[in-house]
């Protein structure tokens, strides 16, 4: 393939996943979509609400990606995520902490926790510290994280963003403070730790799948079933690569 | 002007998304130089970021320290520290120093972090077969089991006759890994694709904003 068809390819791509998500918001009121139960998500929610009640905190990390990788689309992930619970969260009285390991992720969690706490407590100050950068390198990161999991009278842990194997420190943290922790990671190595480790894993898409799940908004529901709908293509396109192999055409 | 920002931050964003992702696609003249452009300023303020996050760290852990929280000592340690790396990396003739802190401190206790993490892991398998021992648990341990004794123990007994072959064995290597490991990336490219247009669109704003 030479790389101009495969720009056109992925131009072709692009294009079409972007006129799916818009004609499919614009079209989810009149065509709600339903999606199966994924336990993280329904922990996410029950979480946000205890918090308000029971006085604690939440804290959600959203991992150390470089903000020019593709790694970094988790965290953004997370940071849709953050926008959401510090919306719910932001009138109890211990706002919810954010920490990451990359310094321009803590610009963004920062400002996104400042703007959900903005859109409902605009009496009360925003703490800035309430965004932490704990470390720059993974591991320094997540040893800086431990304190917090164990310090802050954290009730429910989110690890939403890029984290190696390493996450499995966090969790046995939380384990050890008999906190819950809702997590999920792009890496697939993260994943295997956070199936072992973790009650309620987020596996491969789901962790994308967050946005739609507790916040409900058209675009976040309709980007899933894009997702759905370019996966079963993929599908389809795999099987029919290997039949026309075994026929000899391909 | 509250109003304003918002909308402006929106703009800009998808203005410089738009652009950096024409450019992979379409060789256009000037496209390179703009985009070479918006990544050296990214660059710039990826630097500014590390200060103002050192400044973050500096200032949680003051606040931690005078309010004589729980672990404040642990603050004190880090503090303490910190002014010692920037004196060493920002006065002249003390560079020979450099190398100590990280063959001496940073190296070590990254690699004690390792070992504690293989410790964790084995005690989150032991604990995952007590509170969830189902199907998918099962197989998990026993592929980790079949891997770890294959591969781990052949630097001591050479290669186990029936372990080491079936862990090294290219169904289970580039089949059942292999499939299932392209299958979850293929939903995590997908994942990344739908949220990077989210934020292209203007629905996602993590730069601020409603």
């Amino acid at each position: 393939m030479t790389s101009q068809t495969a720009g056109l390819l992925g131009i072709g791509l692009v294009l079409f996943t972007g006129f799916a998500l818009t004609l499919l918001t614009l079209l989810y009121k009149r065509f709600p979509l339903h999606f199966r139960t994924i336990h993280a998500f329904l922990r996410i929610r029950r979480a946000a609400s205890l918090v308000v009640e029971d006085g604690t905190r939440l804290h959600v990390s959203i991992g150390s990606a470089n903000l020019l990788s593709p790694s970094c689309a988790s965290a953004l992930a997370g940071l849709a995520l953050i926008r959401h619970l510090g919306e719910v969260t932001s009138l109890s009285d211990h706002p919810p902490i954010t920490t990451t390991g990359s310094p321009t992720l803590n610009l963004l969690a920062q400002d996104t926790l400042r703007t959900a706490h903005e859109s409902v407590a605009t009496e009360q100050a925003f703490d800035m510290n309430n965004g932490r950068l704990t470390g720059l390198t993974p591991l320094s990161y997540i040893a800086g994280v431990m304190p917090s999991i164990r310090d802050e009278n954290i009730s429910n842990n989110i690890l939403i963003g890029n984290f190696g194997p390493e996450v499995g420190l966090l969790t046995e943290a939380a384990e050890r403070q008999k906190t819950p922790v809702i997590a999920a990671s792009e890496s697939l190595p993260a994943q295997a730790v956070l199936y072992a480790t973790n009650q309620a894993p987020l596996i491969g898409e789901e962790l994308f799948a967050a946005g739609a799940y507790t916040q409900a908004e058209p675009a976040h529901a309709a980007s899933l079933t894009v997702q759905d709908l370019l996966r079963w293509l993929i599908i389809l396109a795999l099987i029919g690569g290997a039949l026309l192999n075994m026929a000899g055409i391909l | 002007m509250r109003r304003v920002f918002p909308i402006l931050n929106a703009v800009i964003a998808i203005g410089v998304g738009l652009i950096v992702l024409t450019g992979y696609f379409v060789d256009l003249q000037g496209m390179m130089e703009i985009r070479l452009l918006l990544f050296q300023w990214a660059v710039i303020i990826g630097g500014v970021a590390v200060l103002v996050g050192i400044g973050n760290l500096l200032t949680v852990h003051l606040n931690k320290l005078r309010s004589r929280k729980k672990g404040a000592i642990y603050s004190l340690v880090l503090l303490f520290f910190m002014l010692i790396s920037l004196l060493i990396s920002g006065t002249a003739g003390l560079e020979p120093l450099k190398p100590l802190l990280l063959d001496g401190i940073i190296i070590p206790v990254e690699i004690s972090l390792m070992a504690v993490l293989a410790i964790t892991l084995v005690v989150s398998a032991i604990r995952m077969l007590r509170t969830r021992l189902d199907l998918p648990t099962i197989l998990f341990i026993l592929t980790a089991f079949i891997v770890l004794l294959g591969i781990g123990l052949r630097s001591f007994f050479g290669q186990l006759p029936i372990l080491g072959e079936l862990a090294q064995s290219e169904f289970i290597k580039n089949t059942l890994a292999l499939g299932g490991a392209r299958g979850i990336l293929i939903g995590i490219a997908l994942g990344t694709l739908t949220t990077g247009l989210r934020i292209l669109l203007g629905v996602d704003r993590p730069y601020g904003g409603k």
